[in-house]
């Protein structure tokens, strides 16, 4: 090998790294916002719960702890009150007068109310909230099965996803836009372990905590268990409702499957 | 000197590297880059860590927080009940348009540079799969091929020589003609170390944060003891792999980096055998 080709590869090489580097860094953040980049970051979402679904039982619970692991501090995240004049009034009456909405894709649209729901099959667990953010809570959950709210308003067959329309404008654009909303597949609608949770802790559910009822999806994180529920839809396609990606956080980003 | 002292030396070209291992090896440098500048974005949406199950946030066995004294932001690194100011680096640095902002890493050492805990995981959990797949082709292959038991693997002599190698490594020295066709007995245990234990350590670390993975697979919670402890384990473990990777890097540079740069993209890797040895 000459001494001229060894410089020109050496300085190849110097030249590759150095535009290597740089497009990794400063072009890793360009990339990001190309709608193509997205949808090639985004198969593997479609990956992940493909595999997590091939080697997770569709029964197969959430580990459930004791009352002592219960945490002292259990963070509020999120929305931690809804300034809705509608919720806040409800809440004066120690909602009393609330009523949950149960319709869509049904045969028997429903209206509950906390006492109608306390009076159906209940399911106490004690499990561990983790947040997208990386920190867990674990607290204690009372609540009625999802399923058989479900099977009393009697889905129809296309319906392939329960909807959760909330009272809290996370978004806080001051209109319906910004509230907070929820979706979740079949799958986990009829697990054992989602319920509607009305006590946290033998407590009625706190207001911080979405008070009067909250969703728990024991196998997904802590952003698909929405609270202050007032409404829940069952639907045939999540595409067509606000932004299209199935919930409030999945509108900005998120994963709609949040089993990771 | 005289020309008396000059030794004839020959030169040798062996092919050290496989194209296997070559292309894994880049692959990897790529997505571990990736995976630790997106893992810091995902660090920094809760710069602290914990151990157990769940998150005790008055003890966090580590945080990153700006704090105000005297109307003054600084910076506080906490481990283990010590605090240090690290104002500029952790805790609170520039962001990546300019002025202080209290964010856990720097803006350069996370992808994106700005706070986007979405777009980081996205990033992140992408280049998992391709961490996941590139690193089982290695395996695979590795066990199959031999390669582990021939190359890798340390013989007894070495293993009793351990500690003359140290001492040649800490002088700089490094292993010349025949020995250094071979990887030497320290490379091998480094080597060992980051393919066997903590790169699998890393996934499965990983999964353990995973709800969906704890409850297909229970037992990661009891390896790990928790989801937090897990969490602590993965941040402690890509630090070892940082580490390794910054000695890896000066061991390339001081003994031989083109030769060494060669071997790992052609695979052809110089010996210097003095005369008389081959």
């Amino acid at each position: 090998m000459s001494g001229g080709a060894k410089l020109d590869r050496r300085r190849l090489l110097q030249r590759g790294a150095a535009v290597a580097g740089a497009a990794l860094l400063g072009g890793c953040e360009e990339l990001s916002r190309r709608p193509f980049v997205k949808r090639i970051l985004d198969s593997a979402e479609v990956l992940t719960r493909t595999a997590q679904r091939a080697v997770l039982p569709r029964k197969a619970l959430a580990r459930e702890y004791s009352e002592a692991d219960i945490s002292k501090e259990f963070k509020a995240n999120g929305s931690t009150n809804s300034n809705d004049p509608a919720y806040l009034a409800l809440a004066a009456g120690g909602f009393a007068d609330w009523r949950l909405k149960v319709g869509g894709l049904v045969e028997q649209p429903l209206e509950l109310s906390l006492a109608d729901l306390k009076e159906m099959p209940s399911r106490t667990q004690i499990t561990r909230h983790d947040c997208v953010e990386g920190w867990s809570c674990i607290g204690k959950w009372t609540g009625v099965p999802l399923k058989h709210v479900l099977d009393r308003a009697q889905l129809k067959p296309p319906a392939r996803y329960i909807v959760f329309y909330c009272a809290d404008d996370l978004g806080e654009t001051g209109s319906e836009a910004g509230k907070y909303y929820e979706s979740i597949g079949f799958e986990d609608a009829c697990h054992p372990q989602t319920i509607l949770a009305y006590d946290m802790n033998g407590q009625p559910l706190p207001v911080p905590h979405g008070a009067p009822l909250r969703l728990r999806v024991e196998r997904q994180l802590g952003y698909k268990m929405a609270k202050y529920v007032m409404r829940i839809e069952a639907v045939e396609e999540i595409r067509t409702i606000r932004g299209g990606r199935g919930g409030f956080w999945e509108d900005l980003g998120y994963e709609w499957y949040a089993g990771i | 000197m005289g020309p008396a002292a000059f030794v004839m030396r020959k030169v040798e070209v062996v092919y050290r590297h496989s194209w296997l291992v070559r292309l894994t090896h880049w692959v990897n440098a790529l997505v571990l880059l990736v995976l630790l500048m997106s893992g810091l974005q995902i660090f920094n949406a809760h710069p602290a860590l914990y151990l157990g199950s769940k998150s005790d946030f008055d003890h966090p066995v580590l945080a990153m927080n700006a704090m105000q004294t005297d109307g003054e932001f600084k910076g506080v690194t906490t481990v283990l009940g010590h605090s240090f100011n690290t104002t500029g680096v952790l805790g609170l640095s520039s962001g990546s348009h300019g002025g202080y902002q209290a964010r856990g890493f720097p803006s350069w050492a996370t992808l994106p540079s700005y706070q986007d805990l979405s777009t980081g995981r996205r990033w992140h959990f992408f280049f998992a799969w391709l961490f996941l797949f590139n690193g089982l082709a290695y395996l695979i292959w590795t066990f199959a091929s031999g390669h582990l038991r021939r190359d890798l693997s340390p013989t007894g002599t070495e293993i009793k020589h351990i500690g003359a190698s140290i001492a040649e490594h800490a002088r700089l020295k490094f292993p010349e003609g025949e020995a250094a066709k071979r990887y030497n007995v320290l490379q091998k245990l480094a080597y060992l170390a980051v393919v066997l234990v903590l790169l699998p350590l890393m996934l499965a670390t990983g999964l353990t944060m995973s709800p969906g993975m704890d409850a297909a697979f229970p037992w990661l919670l009891e390896i790990f003891g928790g989801r937090q402890s897990a969490r602590t384990i993965h941040f402690l473990t890509a630090s070892g792999i940082v580490l390794f990777v910054s000695v890896h890097l000066v061991m390339v540079l001081i003994s031989g980096v083109w030769n060494n740069l060669r071997s790992m993209m052609t695979g052809r890797y110089v010996v210097t055998l003095p005369e008389g040895e081959s």
